[in-house]
């Protein structure tokens, strides 16, 4: 009995147990679904083996919305408990497991593979390329997130959610304070997705140095590919640092060393420092393509190309190369001095200026133009207010002084949602309904879509702002309750509103996805925005060889020219292409992850070894593989591009 | 939205009994004005940008324009350009002085306070309670602080547990205590009262409740407290202290003694550069006492193991 009781969940609740339940029932449903409709062929041909990068993104944007949910959920519940003051919804344990969650699953299982999805599906049609440069190595990268995300998602159920916060401070995540497996399952599936995301900077730094379409030289790319580019530059020099801190981490607490521990010279302050050094570059790699989105969309349906070319690039790359010298602020606390202090405000502060640039770059994007208020255009001009009212509010925090007054209270809370929602949600969601018609051939729904837009960006407001005020009355974060004399109920009650106003919003979005695959019309052509970029130079949704002919690009807005200035996109005929091949390799590698994790979470050394030899076998069998992939004729592209339609190049 | 963000600046500038922006010391008044002086330049940077945007929004909107308008190619100009980055700038430079300057001020000795010695106090955490030692007066409290006012006060943290972080809103912003090292805040209260103190920062299951209570009293009154404790309490020993070290939560308590006497502060275990400087012999005089103790600690930690 004693080998089972570590699966045992530390504090059941009933609604645990209801989501054991749901969740059998749920892959019950799957499985007998699959199996009723003789499935199992298809997923596996067309999905699980695809190295396609189009599907791959579509699979990354499934899993991101789905997380999106479990986040969700994870929110709701937290307002719900501090909605009044002494409220016994949730206990401490559980509110600590939840605001851990919420943190971990929004950032890395949904922030990360909705922009991972966008950047795969766009970034090689944006280049006019066929694939990304290691198709192969892609699916490995969606498949290590996948498996990782699924298990981080099992552990409420099976051993107990981690609890130490999404930062997970030592000394508190060491055994001595987290006992549980819960902080196993962070340090584990975080690496496991981690690596995937290392491997995904590593393919689309190499794809867009090395696969662009003739003509399109670095300052020829449009700005989404650039925010690319720098993105994955930043994931590569940041990852590596979490990997490290990770490994570091699981060996304190699976074999006794002691890095992070109190005694034995181990340092706890050591994790704060490796944990943002990975950490503040993050918030910068879900934002820069969020900026990228902006651009785009902005530039569209402003029906004018995009103010300050260069300028955009340039504070690019400036944030990119700051954005690994400010860590310390998220500690300016833990007492290092005014001196560390001053040098690390100082840096923060400075960040404002290249993202100003970008702001007014917008605005005069703006300038002279003819704006169409689309869903994606809404989004963008509901991002601009709220996000700078989140950013300055970060230059407050910058400032040292006062931040001894923020640090750990709703104040700070209230910035970091009023920034990475407007920037980076409604960038994915403003994204997704941009390219949902290049990715599946019919548009989202106008009228609701802008009703969505509406009430998330209202819900954003009133569930955030009123933290602004309780951070300054003193209510520090993470704390599960208060009592009715600290006058937070009436700040925190709004805040549940807000965030009920949030999931309507949400629910639309879902509502929309059903009403427009139902009721769309399928006839919008290959760009219904009227837009810029060669991603729009293809069918929607778009053949799996992406361009028939490769295109030949003059400037950022290629198909534009084409459109505007007789730029001939596609010059010659149509020749023999060379495609990558599919392989269940990735998925069965990532599979043998998931359960060398789950073992080392729960210290199952044998099934450990043994999945351990299976990752190598998946490896070893890699390297000696031959594959040269596969070729499609001229005449079946000649019969593709005649059923979607006519020739497009 | 724009709304609610009035309502905001209505609400810290109208009614001043939010806890920060309502200080009753020299570090906390300190920290008020750094705020209020960002919320001011802050407040004209949202100006900027909401009235451009509506300007653009408003002018430039499809459904005001002729058909066959064809909006032009701007590249971008240095000029404007220049203006994007030259404004921000001179505003992050005044902030930036600001800042530098005020956390030089909230890191050393009150302003005005500098002639006296300033009251030392202990505070450290464990799971989840504060225990406040006065080496001075030689007593010990648990869960509540007993300040004088008009005097600096220096607290030194450090943590038995998990990383904590010491704040009273009304008297100054927080600073982490750490199992590891000592740290050291300084407060001082201008005004009698009776402030809110807690731990902000997230230290598991007890963490909501881990609060605790700052009596600030003017000095001749501290005095009379002090007295009354030693008359009153009793003496705090080492079996009593590690029974409340165990994690839990208790009232506020009170002893004569510290608990320093058995169980030191960690004032030299790696604390980076600091130690580095007093090895190297820049140590002054009552530095060198503390490293004492910390080699007594040293082998107490063995015992204790």
């Amino acid at each position: 009995m004693e080998f089972f009781e570590r699966f045992a969940i530390p504090h059941p609740s009933p609604a645990i147990y209801a989501s054991m339940v749901a969740i059998g029932l749920t892959v019950i449903a799957i499985i007998a679904g699959l199996t009723y409709f003789k499935k199992w062929g298809y997923i596996w041909r067309e999905w699980l083996t695809t190295v396609d990068h189009k599907r791959i993104g579509i699979m990354y944007l499934i899993s991101a919305l789905l997380m999106l949910f479990r986040g969700g959920v994870d929110a709701i519940m937290m307002r719900s408990q501090l909605a009044v003051p002494g409220n016994t919804l949730l206990d401490a344990q559980h509110y600590n497991e939840i605001f851990t969650t919420h943190g971990i699953v929004m950032i890395l299982f949904m922030a990360m593979p909705f922009i991972i999805a966008l950047m795969n599906f766009v970034v090689p049609l944006q280049i006019g390329a066929r694939d990304v440069a290691f198709p192969r190595l892609n699916a490995l990268s969606f498949w290590l997130f996948f498996f990782a995300a699924m298990l981080f998602n099992i552990s409420f159920v099976v051993g107990g959610s981690p609890d130490a916060g999404w930062t997970s401070y030592f000394p508190l995540a060491g055994n001595e304070h987290s006992p549980h497996v819960g902080t196993n399952y962070y340090m584990i599936a975080i690496q496991i997705a981690g690596l995937g995301t290392l491997m995904t900077g590593i393919n689309f730094i190499v794809t867009i140095l090395k696969m662009r379409a003739p003509g399109m030289t670095l300052m020829k790319m449009p700005m989404f590919t650039w925010s690319a580019l720098i993105t994955n530059v930043i994931i590569v020099f940041a990852f590596p640092v979490l990997t490290i801190a990770l490994a570091m981490g699981t060996m304190d607490r699976l074999f006794g060393t002691h890095f992070f521990s109190i005694d034995n010279g181990g340092m706890d302050m050591l994790w704060a420092n490796l944990f943002w050094v990975w950490g503040h570059p993050e918030v910068y790699i879900l934002i820069l393509p969020a900026f990228g989105i902006y651009s785009e969309v902005i530039s569209t349906f402003a029906r004018r190309n995009l103010y300050g070319y260069k300028s955009m690039v340039a504070s690019m790359v400036i944030i990119s190369l700051f954005s690994f010298l400010v860590w310390v602020h998220h500690f300016f606390t833990m007492g290092q001095g005014a001196f560390v202090n001053s040098i690390f405000s100082v840096t923060t502060m400075a960040i404002a200026v290249p993202t100003g640039i970008k702001i007014f770059n917008w605005l005069f994007t703006l300038w002279k133009g003819k704006i169409v208020m689309t869903t994606p255009m809404l989004y963008s001009m509901l991002f601009i207010p709220i996000f700078t009212i989140g950013g300055v509010t970060g230059v407050m925090l910058g400032m040292s002084a006062a931040d001894y007054q923020y640090h750990n209270t709703m104040f700070l809370v209230a910035h970091f949602h009023l920034v990475i929602i407007p920037g980076v949600v409604f960038a994915m969601l403003a994204g997704l309904t941009y390219w949902w018609p290049k990715m599946f051939g019919f548009m989202l729904n106008e009228r609701i879509g802008k009703w969505a837009a509406w009430l998330i960006a209202v819900g954003t407001c009133v569930a955030f702002f009123p933290m602004f005020i309780s951070g300054l009355d003193g209510q520090a974060r993470r704390m599960y309750t208060y009592s009715e004399a600290t006058g937070f109920g009436f700040w925190n009650m709004l805040s549940f509103i807000g965030a009920g106003i949030l999931a309507i919003g949400f629910v639309l979005i879902v509502y929309n996805i059903y009403y427009s695959t139902r009721y769309a019309t399928r006839d919008i052509g290959a760009d219904p925005w009227d837009a810029r970029t060669l991603e729009w130079a293809t069918h929607s949704p778009v053949p799996e060889y992406n361009f028939a002919i490769t295109p030949e690009v003059n400037s950022s807005e290629a198909l534009w020219d084409e459109k505007k200035k007789g730029h001939k996109l596609f010059k010659g005929s149509y020749q023999e292409i060379h495609m990558p091949s599919k392989s269940g390799v990735p998925f069965i590698m990532s599979a043998i992850f998931f359960v060398f994790g789950f073992a080392m979470i729960f210290s199952l050394w044998i099934l450990a070894i043994v999945s351990l030899l299976g990752i190598f076998a998946c490896l070893i069998h890699r390297s000696f593989e031959q594959d040269h992939g596969y070729h499609i004729s001229v005449k079946e592209i000649e019969e593709t591009e005649a059923k979607m339609g006519g020739a497009k190049g | 939205m724009s709304f609610l963000f009035f309502t905001i600046i209505t609400v810290l500038t109208g009614c001043g009994n939010l806890l920060v922006l309502d200080p009753k010391g020299p570090q906390a008044q300190t920290q008020a004005d750094v705020i209020m002086i960002s919320i001011w330049t802050m407040l004209f940077v949202v100006i900027v940008v909401f009235a451009l945007l509506a300007y653009m929004l408003i002018k430039y909107r499809a459904s005001k324009q002729s058909d066959d308008y064809e909006p032009p190619h701007i590249e971008g100009s240095k000029v404007m350009e220049s203006i994007f980055v030259g404004i921000p700038v001179i505003i992050i430079i005044f902030l930036s002085i600001v800042s530098v300057k005020s956390n030089y001020a909230v890191e050393s000795t009150p302003e005005g306070y500098e002639d006296q010695e300033p009251l030392v106090i202990y505070a450290s955490s464990s799971n989840w309670k504060w225990h406040f030692s006065y080496p001075e007066q030689d007593i010990e409290t648990v869960n509540y602080l007993y300040i004088p006012t008009d005097r600096a006060l220096e607290f030194k943290l450090y943590s038995h547990g998990p990383i904590t972080s010491f704040w009273v809103p009304q008297l100054g912003g927080q600073k982490y205590a750490m199992a590891d090292m000592v740290t050291t805040l300084h407060l001082a209260a201008d005004v009698p009262g009776e402030f809110f103190g807690r731990n902000a920062n997230f230290s598991g299951k007890g963490f909501a409740h881990n609060t605790f209570n700052v009596n600030a009293v003017p000095p001749a009154e501290f005095e009379e407290w002090v007295d009354e404790v030693k008359e009153t309490a009793s003496p705090i020993t080492e079996d009593r202290f590690q029974e409340l070290l165990e994690p839990g939560h208790l009232g506020q308590l009170t002893f004569t003694g510290t608990h320093l006497e058995f169980s030191p502060a960690p004032e030299h275990n790696h604390g980076g550069s600091q130690s580095h400087d007093k090895h190297d012999g820049h140590e002054n005089h009552d530095h060198h006492e503390k490293h004492e103790d910390h080699e007594e600690e040293e082998s107490s930690d063995h015992h204790h193991h």
